[in-house]
């Protein structure tokens, strides 16, 4: 962090120090490291008895499939989940972090969590961020309130929805929820429209591809259901299985114990003060 | 031995005065086309609005025509560049016809046409701002082709221009399938305007279908979609979030 002479606000927030050194070196040709997005398309519906959170498993760096089987519907609490697009580390640490203190505030209500908290907590993060934490997410669950579902921009303003898409892939499964969705969709209606719409993504948006995660949350219930659909199977196996006919040679065998040069002391003493 | 290199006036990219004379942006501009090869020959659909950058400045422009007897062209982009192409082709058709042989100009023969006249332009840097789809029936052959502004050029079983590239082709990629009778076909088509029209700021309720076949062309009466606002979560949808929206 640079020596500034003005004081960086100790509540935390996007801090604008480096921003013109950065703009210099861009400026002098430096080019900037590419992040890990996510791709993506992501999605999530409210049907009869609750919320169904669907996601692909596509992560790209650029032009290349960094992941092809990432995990992006996130764990909140136990009746909220989230998904997650942008940029990954962006939408992993987001989660992570609201999930903690989701937690702390469980132990301390002695409640369960409710889904606008991790709203209200989500969007004032990315807010005080200016844009800069590129996470776009569709959370998603059901609390004492009844079943929730939103979407987040980078930016850190919120949708209340019946159906959600985000990412790169979002208009292809958007065009399959505004042809099919409709209200107290069955749990079996509501999983196959979220498969088609995540297939709609994976099949024609190149940042989306792979398997299709889902997970179904109702009142006092979770389903994840991890790679519920795989349409990319490896089409082309050996029959034969694969062998190596040329086994390493070994030349020389020395065996050190490791025992003899450790010094293991027994300590007697109290545990660590809290 | 000596080697002039000579200083170039004339120069399109350097001449500021030669400038103006080229396409930069568009002005008058319309949204997507989506059109689908079925039983008897070509549907296309298109809506009827002329937007000026984020305003909506005509709802009466018909995007798409019959070229001579066998093909029909829907466009989206520039309506003053589709204009020009109409003026293009009402030349070529009249050339045409004027050798009196009892031949006619087919859809392969003014996509062809089309591809050079784009590509040729966009070598210029001084492009005709549009995405073209031409269909077209000859002799029980149905035909239907895409044309881009760039000049790439290619033809398939269904075509989406614009929005419709992202919003309609998926479902199209689905529920397409060969054969198609006309009434699955119009459904089809109206399904993907429907989302068009919920999820494209730039379109407008007010479409229509053209139908290529053996026959000839026939564009339908302007008319409009029902679309549906009653979902139970869109009534009061702070309720569990007060201060949002």
């Amino acid at each position: 962090m640079s020596q500034s002479a003005v004081d960086v606000p100790a509540k935390g927030g996007f801090s604008y120090d480096l921003c013109k050194r950065n703009d210099m070196l861009i400026q002098k040709g430096l080019k900037a490291p590419s992040f890990l997005k996510t791709g993506t398309t992501i999605v999530g519906l409210i049907f009869k008895d609750g919320v169904i959170l669907g996601a692909d498993t596509r992560a790209t760096e650029g032009p290349i499939v960094a992941d092809k089987n990432c995990e992006k519907i996130h764990y909140m609490a136990p009746n909220i989940y989230c998904c997650g697009a942008g940029t990954a580390a962006d939408t992993e640490a987001v989660t992570d972090m609201v999930s903690s203190q989701l937690r702390l505030h469980r132990y301390q209500t002695g409640r369960d969590s409710r889904v606008i908290t991790a709203l209200t907590l989500l969007k004032k993060h990315l807010f005080s961020y200016q844009g800069h934490v590129s996470a776009a997410l569709v959370l998603g669950g059901v609390d004492i309130t009844g079943p929730h579902l939103h979407t987040i921009y980078p930016h850190g303003s919120t949708d209340t929805l019946p159906f959600a898409t985000m990412g790169s892939g979002s208009l292809a499964a958007m065009s399959v929820f505004e042809a099919k969705y409709k209200e107290g969709l069955t749990r079996d209606e509501g999983i196959k429209l979220v498969a088609e719409a995540i297939c709609s993504g994976i099949f024609n948006d190149l940042g989306s591809g792979s398997n299709v995660d889902i997970c179904v949350i109702t009142k006092g219930n979770k389903e994840y259901l991890r790679n519920y659909m795989e349409p990319n199977p490896r089409t082309y196996v050996s029959s034969n299985g694969y062998s190596f006919t040329k086994k390493t040679e070994v030349l020389r065998t020395k065996i050190t114990p490791l025992k003899e040069r450790v010094e293991i002391i027994e300590v007697t003493g109290e545990a660590m003060e809290e | 031995m000596t080697f002039t290199i000579p200083i170039d006036n004339g120069d399109a990219l350097k001449n500021a005065e030669a400038d103006s004379q080229r396409t930069l942006y568009p002005y008058v501009t319309g949204t997507s086309i989506v059109a689908i090869k079925y039983k008897d020959g070509v549907l296309m659909a298109s809506d009827m609005g002329g937007s000026y950058g984020s305003t909506l400045r005509y709802k009466n422009i018909e995007r798409m025509k019959a070229i001579g007897k066998h093909s029909l062209l829907g466009a989206s982009g520039e309506i003053s560049d589709f204009q020009e192409i109409l003026r293009y082709l009402d030349e070529l058709v009249l050339n045409d016809n004027m050798w009196d042989d009892g031949n006619s100009l087919g859809p392969k023969e003014v996509h062809n046409y089309l591809t050079r006249v784009m590509y040729n332009r966009r070598n210029k840097f001084n492009p005709l701002w549009n995405t073209l789809v031409l269909g077209g029936v000859k002799n029980g052959e149905s035909y239907l082709g895409m044309v881009s502004m760039i000049g790439v050029s290619f033809e398939d079983n269904h075509v989406a221009t614009g929005f419709g590239n992202h919003l309609a082709r998926p479902i199209l990629r689905d529920e397409w399938h060969a054969d198609l009778s006309f009434e699955e076909g119009v459904k089809l088509l109206e399904k993907c305007m429907r989302v068009l029209l919920y999820r494209d700021r730039s379109a407008i309720n007010k479409l229509q279908i053209a139908k290529i076949t053996e026959e000839g062309v026939t564009v339908s009466q302007p008319y409009s979609l029902k679309t549906f606002w009653e979902f139970k979560a869109f009534n009061n949808p702070t309720a569990g979030a007060e201060g949002s929206w």
